[in-house]
């Protein structure tokens, strides 16, 4: 077998179901899952193809964390042909997303990459030769959808606040690569203590930045959809369906002092973060607020527009301005209140907007939903929709990420006061700023050569 | 008129730097070899420092040694002064750089030469390359004469199409007012080589005898120098000191009231200079608010009296470079020898390269050093080695040597080359290593003597040599686990002397000795001494190989997490465009590079890990296709 790391993800669609399931491949995948799993069962010594039931559990602090039902199949009998071991937990993100992060902290299980599993099975015989390309297609597609994910994010704040960090630790990078590649030139002598004072700097920073992931601020992820519309066209009550059929994750976090209140919600798998829906609750004359500062962010920041239309009355002069305004934006257009007579023009609104985005709807009536969804999914998945290993799964990603940088930070700490040479300490501080790359996409060793020859002035 | 001049295995055109190795490793290996050069006088001449070594470079000179170089061998005797540079930091960087004896190196080299079998020196300039069926035969030089060979290096250095700049003056020339190679670069076009132009530049020399060293700093040797090469043992050479000095406020005012008649300036140079190695107006204009900038004045030899002024590369017009050196502390009165110069010349683009250094268009054309794009002397004969080598076991008919990235600076470097390419010329740095940890000055002859010596370059004896000394010091180290350090008189007052925490209970040696501040010198004084006699050497090996374990465990697991992709062989005729799913930028990438390995495709810039998982679908699914076929 030629892979030797074991990889974990989340398998099932995230926010849908029941439960969900992780699957985790690998030679360390049982060894590993015991560490965490506190069962009658020892599932060391378990048969293959057999459910236990159990909690996994924090080893730092010993509190159970999930209740679940693991499986084992050992390899080859498996799906990757590898030993699996699949931990269901029970359904929505807040559960699944605690226990993968718990596995991936330490480091010995790694996320998975795009199509990782069936490229594994394929690799190891169990998927049949006739199958390549489409192994070949579903690696693709699923690479450049986490790609197009991981360009949106690398435009938000923690990405700036990332990439900030990481250009501090380049440079102190730099200075340490001067010392030694250039050691006879006059440049500032880079000491431990030197050294160490930045990295503690640095691993506080990553703390902050922890924290706010912790507390669900930052790190939570979704298409960021605002609804928009005049006055009792049925935002609010479009909002409420949306809300309770769906919500997925636990929203207003105590004490967040943000303009724009959001809701979490997951419509058929596919995750959104409304906007502004406190604004849309107090007041329904969201026409006239589009001009206030606030709602405009909350438009320019949205992946998606929602326009509710009234379909039981002409188009208002507010409605033509509206669709005017959001033309060239990804517009959904609601026509509302088709459980009353059809009033407005469509043959208007058909040359304004194409049929393929106007979703005939009745929130009354709890009609038209699976359509929008449809409509939803086309315009951000290609029309398909799979197991969701998109954006939250990138959160995981990340907090496993900035919990390793962390790690190697710590590390880099320790060897400074162990009186290791300033060489060697910079193994983990590189380590760290790899890592922190990875974060945002970005791990290419070029740039510290940049930076050496920006920063310095060297030469013969 | 035209003649048949001789038949030979491998002829190597050109000897510098890596033109020497390449030819004493061909011939040493068995094969007729053939090195021309244009001028007899210059053979492993140094244009430029009259120094070897420092980090990465000093690595890749005891690395060109454990595979049985010379450059190390010949520096060890023609040095005049040695400095172990880095010792306050770990043992990875610790660099060896010597100051050479500029003339004798070049004689000792030359005579070296002479005296080795099955090679012939001969003075000529190659004019072109004769090639059969596409595949290369041979050589024409000037004069005529028409030799044979199996297979051809090509270590042009800075000649081929060379031309000179200092100020307002351009000529064609070599380095140091040689012969160009003019005619050849245009053969190497129309045989498919893609050329790019680059630049170098060397600082003014000046007369010793006209420096007032009082006003400088003495930078003497190192009282007990080490060695490059693991045969040196002993050498008894005079050191001479070099000198430190500085620009001066007048310096900075002088450059830049001439910065309209700098050639880096005016646009009159096309070629792309290193970065790493400015010429002084360059940095006087990037660096503006740096006051001052070191000078070196090193001895060019123990025989003139000319003396190089390291940190003064420039082509400015004669006139200033004079008044620029008259301005720096020291140096008021002093006579210039030698004018600096820029120097733009041709390379060859290094991704049309195959590891073993063949290019990819023209079969058993081998090419090495600055035409591939690298500066340095060490980076030079680090290639010429392996071109060498490959050149000969393709004469042999035998498969290519390749030093992977764990194993060598040598294989960094060539792996960047011919995978990444440059554009610059490429020096090497210890921060281009993923596995500095790894490729340690002090282990070089670990990493590649066994492949030396399978290779022939190294002989039984001194294969037997290291040997033993492998045994001596695994021997040890297995005997310091079983040495047990009681909490005694002699072991606390040691421990306290050295700062380190006190022992509770008996501990063995070997975990003492993994503390930072307890090295083997001052273990010794309270164990029981090995049974066999070990070297300083040997005792050095012990304390790195267990002080440094843990770190050093990490990245071999790196490595060999990394072996399994490097193992994963490309088809020879795998046609990129038909694999379905790859991105169009990494189809194009990978149709120029031809990676030979899955390792190498995933260090193309452009070829995502995507890519590469594709890839790797491919190659299984290629395999099953061929294995299915019988």
């Amino acid at each position: 077998m030629m892979n030797v790391d074991t990889i974990a993800a989340i398998s099932t669609a995230v926010g849908e179901g029941g439960i969900a399931i992780i699957r985790v491949s690998g030679p360390e995948a049982v060894s590993e899952a015991k560490k965490y799993f506190r069962s009658k069962s020892d599932i060391a010594t378990a048969d293959s193809h057999t459910v236990h039931y159990g909690h996994i559990v924090d080893p730092a602090n010993g509190e159970a964390v999930e209740e679940i039902l693991l499986t084992i199949m050992r390899g080859p009998r498996s799906f990757t042909a590898e030993d699996v071991v699949e931990l269901s937990t029970h359904g929505g993100i807040v559960a699944v997303k605690r226990v993968l992060e718990l596995l991936l902290k330490e480091g010995t299980i790694r996320i998975a990459e795009p199509g990782e599993f069936t490229k594994r099975a394929f690799l190891n015989g169990r998927i049949d030769l006739t199958q390549a390309e489409a192994v070949i297609d579903l690696i693709r597609s699923k690479s450049d959808r986490a790609f197009s994910v991981a360009m949106k994010q690398a435009e938000g704040a923690l990405s700036r606040k990332v990439k900030t960090l990481r250009h501090e630790l380049i440079e102190l990078l730099a200075h340490i690569e001067v010392n030694i590649d250039y050691p006879e030139h006059d440049v500032t002598e880079m000491t431990s203590s030197f050294i160490r004072t930045r990295c503690q700097e640095a691993c506080s920073v990553i703390d902050g930045l922890l924290k706010t992931a912790g507390e669900g601020k930052i790190l939570r992820e979704g298409i960021v959809t605002a609804i928009v519309g005049r006055p009792n066209v049925g935002k609010s009550s479009l909002l409420n369906a949306l809300v309770q059929e769906n919500k997925a994750i636990v929203t207003d976090i105590p004490g967040t002092t943000r303009d724009v209140i959001e809701e979490y919600i997951s419509l058929g798998g596919i995750p959104l973060r409304l906007l502004d829906t406190a604004g849309i609750r107090e007041t329904s004359d969201v026409v006239e607020r589009i001009g206030v500062e606030r709602s405009r962010t909350a438009l320019e920041e949205a992946d998606l527009i929602l326009l509710v239309l009234n379909a039981n009355e002409q188009m208002h002069e507010d409605d033509r301005l509206l669709i005017e305004q959001l033309k060239d934006r990804p517009v959904i257009i609601l026509l509302n209140k088709t459980d009353l007579p059809v009033v407005i023009d469509e043959q208007e609104l058909l040359a304004i907007a194409s049929a393929d985005s106007i979703v005939r709807l009745s929130v009354l009536q709890e009609s038209g939903l699976d359509q929008l969804e449809k409509v939803i999914s086309g315009m951000f998945f290609g029309g398909e929709l799979e197991s969701g290993d998109l954006t939250y799964v990138s959160n995981v990603r990340h907090i496993t990420l900035l919990g390793h940088a962390r790690q190697s930070l710590v590390d880099a700490v320790e060897a400074t006061e162990a009186g290791i040479p300033i060489d060697i300490v910079q193994i983990d501080v590189r380590q760290a700023w790899e890592q922190l790359g990875e974060m945002i996409g970005d791990s290419v060793s070029e740039s510290l050569l940049d930076q050496i020859f920006s920063q310095f002035c060297l030469g013969k | 008129m035209k003649y048949e001049a001789g038949q030979f295995d491998v002829i190597v055109i050109g000897a510098g730097h890596a033109g020497v190795e390449a030819a004493l490793a061909a011939a040493r290996m068995g094969c007729e070899t053939l090195l021309l050069t244009i001028n007899l006088d210059m053979v492993a001449f140094m244009p430029c420092n009259p120094s070897i070594g420092g980090p990465a470079k000093g690595h890749v000179v005891r690395e060109i040694d454990a595979l049985g170089g010379e450059m190390g061998r010949n520096i060890d005797k023609t040095f005049i002064q040695m400095r172990m540079l880095n010792t306050g930091k770990g043992p990875a960087v610790h660099a060896l750089r010597a100051q050479a004896d500029k003339f004798m190196y070049q004689h000792f080299m030359k005579k070296t030469i002479e005296e080795t079998e099955r090679l012939t020196l001969r003075q000529g300039m190659v004019e072109e390359l004769i090639v059969q069926d596409g595949i290369c035969v041979g050589v024409e030089t000037k004069t005529g004469a028409i030799y044979r060979g199996r297979t051809v290096v090509l270590t042009t250095g800075t000649y081929l199409r060379g031309r000179v700049i200092m100020g307002e003056l351009m000529y064609e020339s070599g380095p140091n007012n040689q012969q160009p190679s003019i005619k050849l670069s245009a053969s190497l076009k129309e045989l498919g080589l893609q050329l790019v132009r680059f630049k170098t530049g060397t600082p003014p020399r000046v007369h010793g005898d006209t420096i007032d060293f009082s006003k400088t700093e003495i930078q003497p040797g190192d009282e007990n120098p080490k060695f490059f090469s693991y045969e040196t043992e002993y050498s008894d050479n005079e050191q001479l000191p070099c000198w430190l000095t500085y620009t001066s406020e007048e310096t900075h005012r002088i450059i830049n009231d001439n910065l309209h008649r700098a050639p880096m300036f005016s646009g009159a140079i096309e070629g792309t200079g290193p970065r790493y190695c400015p010429s002084i107006e360059d940095k006087i204009v990037r660096f503006a608010d740096k006051p001052k900038h070191q000078i070196f004045l090193e001895p060019e030899g123990k025989h003139t009296s000319e003396y190089y002024v390291q940190g003064l590369s420039t082509s400015m017009p004669e006139d200033v470079q004079l008044s620029i050196l008259r301005s720096i502390p020291g140096l008021e009165k002093v006579e210039m020898m030698r004018t600096g110069y820029a120097i733009e010349y041709d390379a060859v683009v290094p991704t049309q390269l195959w590891p073993s250094l063949e290019t990819k268009v023209i079969p058993n054309l081998f090419t090495a050093g600055q035409i591939n794009g690298t500066s340095g002397y060490e980076e030079a004969a680090g290639q010429g080695v392996i071109a060498g080598i490959n050149a000969a076991r393709k004469a042999q008919g035998r498969e290519a040597v390749i030093i992977d990235r764990s194993q060598g600076y040598i294989g960094v470097m060539i792996d960047d080359l011919v995978t990444k390419g440059t554009s610059e010329p490429y020096r090497l740095l210890t921060s281009r290593a993923e596995y500095r940890l790894l490729l340690r000055h002090d282990n070089a002859d670990l990493r590649l003597t066994p492949l030396g010596f399978e290779i022939g370059l190294i002989s039984e004896e001194r294969y037997a040599k290291f040997n033993r000394k492998k045994e001596l010091v695994e021997g040890e180290i297995e005997r310091l686990k079983t040495v047990k350090v009681k909490p005694d008189e002699a072991a606390l007052g040691l421990l306290a002397e050295l700062g380190s925490a006190p022992i509770q209970n008996t501990v063995d040696a070997l975990s003492l000795l993994r503390r930072p501040e307890v090295t083997y010198a001052s273990l010794e004084r309270i164990i029981i001494p090995s049974p066999d006699v070990l070297s300083e050497d040997m005792k050095e090996q012990v304390e790195i190989q267990i002080k440094y374990a843990g770190y050093i465990e990490k990245q071999l697991l790196q490595v060999e997490r990394l072996a399994k992709m490097e193992k994963k062989r490309m088809p020879d005729d795998i046609d990129y465009n038909a694999v379905h799913g790859i991105a169009t930028e990494a189809k194009q990438k990978l149709s120029s590079i031809r990676p030979l390995s899955i390792g190498q495709a995933s260090r193309i810039a452009g070829v995502t890990p995507a890519d590469i998982s594709i890839l790797l679908v491919y190659l299984e699914h290629y395999n099953r296709v061929v294995a299915a076929r019988g």
